[in-house]
C-alpha cells in the first residue's frame, strides 16, 4: 500500500461502508423487501392442499367463533347494524397487525444466515414481513367487502378512505416491527411480553364490541387513543357508515383525534431510529 | 485483447486513469468485536440491576490491516483459524462495520461467503436461482433473463422445476457456483466457498476465475489451502492474530504460513486418537512413532529433498515370531504416498517375548512436496501384513517445508539436458 494507491482509490472509488438499514440503494431495499415477502407468502401455504385460501380460512374461522359466541350466547352486538361485517373487519385488521408485528420480532434472527453472510440493507427484512402480510391483509379484506355487499351494505364514496387507513395501519406495522426485530436481537424476552400486549390489544379495541358500547366518556376516549383502535373505528365508519362514529366522533370531536396520529408517527419515527442505529452492528450480534 | 504479463501480474504506471486505479485500497482497518462474558441478559435482569453493566470483553479480530489490490489481480489472504481472515472479509464486504481505517472499492462488488445464500429447500431450482442472484446484488429482472444461462452452465436444465431438497450435494453446489460466476461484479470477495466441491469441481472453479481474470475482474480468496494459493493468487496477505505478517508472493507466504503452523505445533505433533483409528488383536502395542532429520533428531519438520527417518517404537505383550513392522505416509488429501516395511527386510526380526521392546527406524529419501503428511504405523503377524497387531491411524504428523513448487506430489531431482540441431534457427517458443 502506498501513498499514490490511497489517493487514486479516494478518487476513482468509493468508500465501503457498513451495513446499514437502508444502505443507500433504495430501488434494491424495495426489490429485496418484495422478493422476500413474495418468497414467503408462497412459502406459508406451499404444498397444503387448499393453498391461498387458507390465508382467508384463517381469520374467517376466528370471525365464526365470536360471531356466535357474541350474537347467540351473549348478545353483544345485537343492535349493531352489520355486525357480522364490523366483527370480520375487525378480526382481519387485528389479524395484520398481529402477524405482522409478531413474526417481526424473530424475523432478523431467523433470517441470520443471509444476514451474516450477505451485504444488504438491513430493513429490508422487518418490511418484508409486513409486506407479506399486507398480501394477506389483502385478500381478506376483499372477503369483508363481499361479506358487507352479500348483507345488503352499498357502495359508498368513504371507501376511497380505506387505501389512506391501510397505509396508515402500515405505516403502524412498520414502526413496530422495525422496532422489535431490532430489540429482539438483544433481549429474548421481547416475544413473550410482545404476545401479552397484542392481548390487551385485542380485547382493548373494539373488534368484538361497539365502541359505543362503553358508556363511561374518559374510558371511551382513553381507548381510542389507540392507534389501531382509532384507524378500526374509522375503517368502520368509511366502509359501513351508518351506527359507526367516525374516529373523530369517538374521541370527543377536538383535537383529542391528533393523538393517535402523533403515536404513529411516533412509533414509525422512533422505531426506524432505533433499528437504523442497530444496523450496522446486528450481523455480530446475532 | 489485453497485454499481459505472463502469470497475470498488471503492472501499474505512474500515470493512473480511473480504470488503472487500484480496484481495491484498506487503509489500517480495524475491527473489535464485544465478546459478552455472560451471554445472557434479559429485560427482566437489566431492569432488576439497571446500573450493572454487562461485563463483555474486547477482542480485536481485524489490527491495522493495509494494502491496495489492482485490477485484474487474484489476491489471497491466508491464515491459520481465528487469524481474522473472515471477518477482514466481511468487513470489506460490508456486512460488519469497521472500527478504524478506511476501505475503497473501484468497482462493483460480489461477496460469496457461502454458496448459495437464501436458497430455500422447498422452493424449485428456477425461483431459487432468482432468489439468490438477488441476493448477491443482481436486479431481480436481470436475473430472471440469465436463468437459462445459470441451469445450463450447472448442467442442470432437466432439473429446472425439481424442489431443492432433492437436489444432490453435487448438484446444489453446481448451482450455487453457477449463480455465483453469472453475477456481474467487478470485484469476487470469496471466503472457502471451494472447499465443498470435490477436485473436479474445484478446478472448474479456478479455471472460471482465470477467466474472470482475463476480464480484468479481481479475485479476492480467503483460504486455508495454500497449494491453490500458490497455483492461482498473484500475491498474498498472510493474516496473524489479526494482523498482517507479510505480503508477497503466495510462495514465500506460504513458507512463512507453515513456519507459523509448525511453531504452533512444536513438541506435540501427535493428535486426538479415537478408537476407531486404531486396528489389531492387541498382542502388540505401538507405543511411540516419529520423524527424525538426517542427524537423528527428533523433528516435527522435514525439509524437502534430504535424507530422513520414520521410527517406531512397540512393546509385545505376547510371544510373536517374525512380525513386520512398518508405516504408511499420507498426505493432506489423505492419498497414500508412500508405504516401507520389514517386510523386505532379511534376516527377519526374530522371535519376542512378552515384555519386549523394539524400536524400528526406515529411512528414506525425503521426496515429497511441500505439504502436511501423516504416518500410520503398524506392526502386524508374519505373512502378508495384513493381520495387525496394532495399526495406529494418522498416528503422526509431520509438516514437508521446501522451496518447490510443483504441483506432484513427489518431487525428485532431476536434470535437464538440450541438443540442437539444424542450420537455421527457428523461434522457438517456449511455454510460459
Amino acid at each position: 500500500m502506498n501513498a499514490t494507491d490511497l489517493a487514486s482509490a479516494r478518487q476513482y472509488g468509493r468508500p465501503i461502508r457498513g451495513p446499514s438499514a437502508v444502505g443507500g440503494d433504495l430501488r434494491r431495499l424495495l426489490q429485496l423487501t418484495r422478493l422476500l415477502a413474495v418468497t414467503d407468502f408462497r412459502l406459508r401455504f406451499f404444498g397444503s392442499v387448499l393453498g391461498y385460501l387458507w390465508q382467508v380460512m384463517h381469520p374467517l374461522l376466528l370471525f365464526g367463533v365470536l360471531y356466535l359466541v357474541f350474537t347467540e350466547i351473549v348478545p353483544f352486538g345485537g343492535d349493531v347494524p352489520f355486525y357480522g361485517v364490523a366483527l370480520l373487519a375487525g378480526i382481519v385488521l387485528f389479524v395484520f397487525i398481529s402477524e405482522s408485528t409478531s413474526q417481526s420480532v424473530q424475523s432478523l434472527v431467523e433470517r441470520e444466515p443471509i444476514v451474516r453472510k450477505i451485504q444488504f440493507p438491513r430493513f429490508a427484512v422487518p418490511l418484508s414481513v409486513v409486506l407479506t402480510a399486507l398480501f394477506r391483509l389483502g385478500l381478506n379484506l376483499v372477503v369483508v367487502f363481499v361479506f358487507l355487499l352479500a348483507a345488503g351494505g352499498r357502495v359508498r364514496l368513504s371507501w376511497l378512505e380505506v387505501p389512506l387507513l391501510i397505509a396508515l395501519l402500515a405505516l403502524l406495522a412498520v414502526g413496530a416491527a422495525s422496532l422489535l426485530s431490532a430489540l429482539y436481537v438483544h433481549f429474548r424476552d421481547v416475544k413473550p411480553i410482545w404476545d401479552v400486549i397484542l392481548q390487551l390489544l385485542f380485547y382493548g379495541s373494539p373488534i368484538f364490541y361497539s365502541i359505543d358500547l362503553i358508556t363511561n366518556e374518559t374510558v371511551r376516549e382513553l381507548l381510542m387513543l389507540n392507534p389501531f383502535a382509532a384507524i378500526l373505528q374509522q375503517f368502520r365508519h368509511a366502509v359501513i357508515g351508518a351506527g359507526h362514529p367516525s374516529a373523530f366522533d369517538a374521541l370527543g370531536g377536538g383535537a383529542l383525534f391528533l393523538v393517535p396520529l402523533a403515536l404513529i408517527a411516533l412509533l414509525a419515527v422512533g422505531g426506524f431510529r432505533y433499528f437504523d442505529r442497530k444496523a450496522p452492528r446486528i450481523a455480530e450480534e446475532l | 485483447m489485453t497485454l499481459r504479463a505472463i502469470g497475470g501480474r498488471r503492472y501499474r504506471t505512474p500515470g493512473m486513469n480511473a480504470a488503472e486505479a487500484p480496484a481495491l485500497v484498506v487503509d489500517g482497518v480495524v475491527k473489535r468485536f464485544r465478546i459478552p462474558g455472560e451471554r445472557v441478559m434479559t429485560l427482566k435482569e437489566r431492569a432488576l440491576h439497571p446500573l450493572r453493566k454487562t461485563p463483555w470483553h474486547e477482542l480485536t479480530a481485524v489490527d491495522g490491516v493495509s494494502f491496495s489490490v489492482a485490477p485484474g489481480e487474484f489476491f489471497a489472504v491466508v491464515g491459520r483459524n481465528g487469524s481474522g481472515k473472515s471477518t477482514l472479509l466481511k468487513c470489506l464486504a460490508g456486512i460488519y462495520a469497521v472500527d478504524g481505517g478506511r476501505m475503497f472499492v473501484n468497482g462493483r462488488v460480489s461477496t460469496f461467503i457461502e454458496l448459495g445464500v437464501g436458497f430455500n429447500m422447498e422452493l424449485p431450482a428456477r425461483e431459487n436461482v432468482i432468489i439468490n442472484a438477488a441476493m448477491l446484488g443482481l436486479p431481480p429482472r436481470d436475473a430472471r433473463r440469465r436463468l437459462d444461462r445459470v441451469l445450463e452452465f450447472a448442467e442442470l436444465e432437466d432439473f429446472a422445476d425439481l424442489r431443492l431438497k432433492n437436489y444432490s450435494s453435487g448438484m446444489l453446489v453446481r448451482l450455487a457456483f453457477a449463480v455465483m460466476i453469472q453475477v456481474d461484479a467487478d470485484i469476487l470477495l470469496i471466503d472457502e466457498v471451494l472447499a465443498v466441491g470435490d477436485a473436479s469441481f474445484q478446478q472448474k472453479c479456478y479455471d472460471e476465475f482465470a477467466r474472470m481474470r482475463q476480464e480484468a475482474r479481481t479475485v479476492i480468496l480467503v483460504t486455508h489451502d495454500m497449494g491453490a494459493v500458490e497455483r492461482f493468487c498473484d500475491r498474498a496477505l498472510l493474516l496473524e492474530q489479526g494482523r498482517p505478517e507479510m505480503i508477497g508472493q503466495p510462495h514465500d507466504v506460504g513458507l512463512r504460513y507453515l513456519d507459523l503452523n509448525f511453531a504452533r505445533e512444536d513438541g506435540g505433533a501427535e493428535r486426538e486418537e479415537s478408537e476407531a483409528d486404531r486396528f489389531g488383536d492387541g498382542r502388540a502395542e505401538v507405543l511411540e512413532a516419529w520423524f527424525e532429520d538426517s542427524d537423528g533428531k527428533r523433528v516435527a519438520a522435514l525439509p524437502s529433498g534430504r535424507r530422513c527417518s520414520f521410527v517406531t517404537r512397540a512393546r509385545f505383550h505376547e510371544a510373536v515370531d517374525n512380525p513386520i513392522v512398518g508405516f504408511a505416509l499420507q498426505n493432506a488429501e489423505q492419498q497414500t504416498v508412500f508405504a516401507a516395511s520389514t517386510l523386505a527386510a532379511s534376516p527377519r526380526l526374530g522371535s519376542f517375548r512378552p515384555g519386549e521392546r523394539v524400536t524400528v527406524r526406515i529411512a528414506f529419501d525425503n521426496v515429497f512436496r511441500p505439504d502436511r503428511y501423516y504416518a500410520t504405523p503398524a506392526i502386524a503377524h508374519a505373512g502378508t501384513g495384513f493381520a495387525w497387531l496394532d495399526r495406529r491411524e494418522r498416528f503422526t504428523e509431520v509438516v514437508v517445508t521446501g522451496t518447490s513448487r510443483t504441483d506432484a506430489i513427489i518431487d525428485l531431482p532431476y536434470e535437464v539436458a538440450l541438443e540442437r540441431s539444424g542450420a537455421e534457427r527457428r523461434q522457438t517458443e517456449v511455454a510460459g
